[in-house]
């Protein structure tokens, strides 16, 4: 058991020793310094506190053979066989982790009637693919998925398991990682690996304010879900070396307490994490009808747009063009963000774009921290003249074009 | 029917930031409200409480002051609640959580229905929930919208996906996960307040536990540890332009013809 103890002798200063604990785990009661629940084990105590009032004892565990335990695997995001983007991305990473180490790649298919799907993977660089192709699987239901990732880990026994962080990856990743009492980091932002083949997990904590490095030093396998759009897909190569091996799990493993009665299509909506371009409109922007600005300027470049949340909670867009840790993760060519402070909640949305282009009045706005090209400047000052040079130059370009023709 | 609901207390503001030099959370203040998400799923429980009848209980791991979410929990009007706190509980991640509240669970009684926020806004890992259904090895349904129908030994629900909504009969004892918008939660209503001030939160310990071994709880019973928290990383290689609203413009349609987004 790893605890905190205190050594009561040097307690000299209770009230002093309560403050150092973000968590307010320390208690003075009964002229007794004790560590409550709230305690996270983060042990600044131990190193901001006085030497050796703060103690941590540890018990040695016994350690895992983790040669035992060997490749990295990518679960293979699907829904009836349309492969989801963030699978290419995760082999993508998993290939780049696994050339560190010499690891093979793996992916792990699962559904109906999807043999002839399982041949594209290979072309993005995977060493073997392992396809369940069963009845029972026709429908995403937890138990059946989950039987067959049990059976997948118990065969090959990867040492890292990926998964992409959708609907489903999120339900079903947890599930498989706790039924091998293993850990799992979701929605990691950064992977690496190490040449013990503990797995570096980073991920955004406190809503992003804070980075978090978490590793998993004596369990297998790791798993880490990553959201779409965080990492880059490979090219895909006409070539394959890889192979597909097919598998089964008995029908009486497969049995579910969930029977899917309908599935009904959503309208297709314009969805911005698919965007190359977006526009953000922020808090700057007054009043709704000031949004039209945002609108033709979007118009102009093709773009979509976003908001912040302020102005989802406003009601002036739809909640599924948010960006930011409770809206939606976006990873665009350009986005131009217009009014936005840049709360760490949004930054943590769009920082992954490829370029950023950042117009806001406010000098310490702290979205200039991101920005590749941070633009300081009223937007309605900004954007008007913003559109009609955009215009001009597009009645050039066509003037240009026609008088070429004649 | 028997409703439990999974509770958890974060920071009133997710505003913290991190020394750099030292690598020490800066944040005074304690954990000080409900989850906004289970507002949500407390709100679901006391919804089919009210069609249906049965019993809502609530319960939370955490530490001592978290009993004050059970409280607001009964101002909804939850009948009972439990809070698991206990030293030993501390640093748990994902799976240690998610052992404890399904001992806890199994210590309290036999649910019908398990309820649980779609995430929390301090972890927003949305991972607890299906780990606790692992656990108790019964099915879970996550990002349920609707619930449409219950009936005698099932309940059918809307599950929110990408692309469609799929409609689904799972079989109780079920967990399900629900999104923030099924309903409306209540506020916190004054007369129950009063009628339910005096209401008893029991704490339970380890030792109240069927697993006794430590080894499964808290930091120990934890695969994941967090070896360090530093702050993000700023952009390095940045323009900063400076001007007036001609002169920007000016630049950025520049700027944009090069990059070839015109």
């Amino acid at each position: 058991m790893a605890k905190i103890v205190i050594n009561q002798k040097k307690v000299i200063n209770p009230q002093e020793l309560i403050k150092l604990c973000p968590f307010a785990a320390i208690e003075y009661v009964n002229n007794y310094l004790t560590i409550n629940a709230a305690c996270k084990m983060c042990n600044i105590c131990i190193k901001q506190g006085p030497e050796g009032v703060f103690e941590l004892v540890e018990e040695q565990v016994e350690a895992i053979d983790k040669d035992k335990w060997r490749g990295i695997a990518v679960y293979v995001d699907h829904l009836e066989g349309d492969i989801h983007p963030v699978t290419m991305e995760l082999i993508g990473k998993a290939k780049e982790l696994a050339a560190k180490i010499n690891y093979p790649v793996y992916a792990l298919f699962m559904g109906h009637d999807i043999k002839d799907r399982a041949k594209e993977i290979l072309h993005y660089g995977v060493d073997e693919i392992f396809v369940y192709d069963q009845e029972e699987l026709k429908d995403f239901r937890i138990e059946p998925y989950t039987a067959v990732f049990e059976d997948f880990i118990n065969n090959i026994m990867p040492s890292i398991v990926l998964v992409g962080g959708t609907t489903i990856g999120r339900s079903l990743a947890p599930r498989a990682a706790a039924r091998f009492r293993t850990g799992l980091t979701a929605d990691c932002t950064i992977l690496d690996v190490q040449e013990n083949t503990d797995l570096d997990q980073i991920r955004p904590a406190f809503g992003g304010n804070i980075m978090a490095h978490i590793h998993t030093p004596n369990h297998r396998p790791q798993f880490a879900t990553v959201r779409y759009k965080i990492f880059s897909a490979p090219e895909r190569s006409e070539e394959i070396h890889g192979q597909i091996t097919y598998c089964t799990v008995e029908s009486e493993k497969l049995v579910s307490k969930i029977e899917v009665l309908d599935i009904k299509k959503k309208e297709r909506e314009e969805s911005i994490e698919d965007a190359e371009v977006i526009i953000v409109a922020g808090r700057a922007i007054q009043k709704e009808d000031d949004l039209s600005m945002i609108y033709e300027l979007a118009d102009l470049l093709g773009a979509h747009v976003a908001t912040t949340r302020p102005l989802i909670e406003a009601g002036w867009a739809d909640p599924r063009k948010q960006i930011g840790l409770s809206g939606r993760t976006v990873k665009p060519k350009l986005i131009i963000t217009c009014g936005v402070s840049g709360a760490i909640q949004f930054v943590a949305g769009m920082n992954n774009s490829e370029c950023i282009v950042a117009i806001d009045k406010d000098e310490k706005a702290s979205i200039f921290g991101v920005a590749h090209y941070g633009i300081i400047g009223d937007v309605y000052e900004v954007i008007p003249r913003l559109i009609e040079k955009i215009k001009a130059n597009k009645v050039n370009v066509e003037d240009m074009a026609y008088a070429s023709t004649n | 029917m028997d409703i439990f609901v999974c509770i958890k207390q974060v920071p009133g503001t997710t505003e913290v930031e991190v020394d750099e030099k030292t690598g020490v959370l800066k944040r005074d203040g304690i954990d000080s409200k409900m989850n906004p998400y289970d507002l949500y799923a407390v709100e679901t429980a006391i919804k089919i409480k009210e069609e249906k009848k049965g019993e809502v209980t609530v319960l939370s791991m955490g530490p001592p002051q978290a009993a004050e979410i059970i409280g607001e929990a009964y101002m909804m009007g939850a009948d009972r609640g439990a809070l698991f706190t206990d030293m030993k509980f501390a640093g748990a991640d994902v799976l240690a959580t998610a052992y404890t509240l399904s001992q806890g669970i199994k210590k309290l009684g036999n649910p019908d229905l398990i309820i649980c926020g779609k995430m929390t806004t301090d972890g927003d890992t949305a991972q607890v929930g299906p780990e606790i259904a692992e656990f108790l090895d019964i099915p879970h349904v996550a990002n349920v919208k609707k619930i449409l129908e219950i009936k005698e030994d099932s309940i059918v629900l809307e599950m929110d996906m990408p692309h469609t909504i799929e409609i689904v009969d799972v079989k109780l004892p079920c967990l399900i996960t629900v999104e923030k918008g099924i309903y409306q939660p209540r506020l916190p209503s004054f007369k129950r307040k009063i009628a339910t001030k005096d209401r008893e939160i029991p704490f339970y310990s380890l030792k109240d536990l069927d697993d006794h071994d430590e080894m499964k709880y808290g930091l120990d019973g934890s695969p994941t540890q967090v070896k360090r928290i530093f702050p993000p990383e700023a952009n390095t290689d940045q323009e900063i332009w400076k001007g007036s609203g001609e002169e920007l413009s000016e630049r950025l349609v520049d700027k944009l013809g090069e990059l070839k987004f015109l």
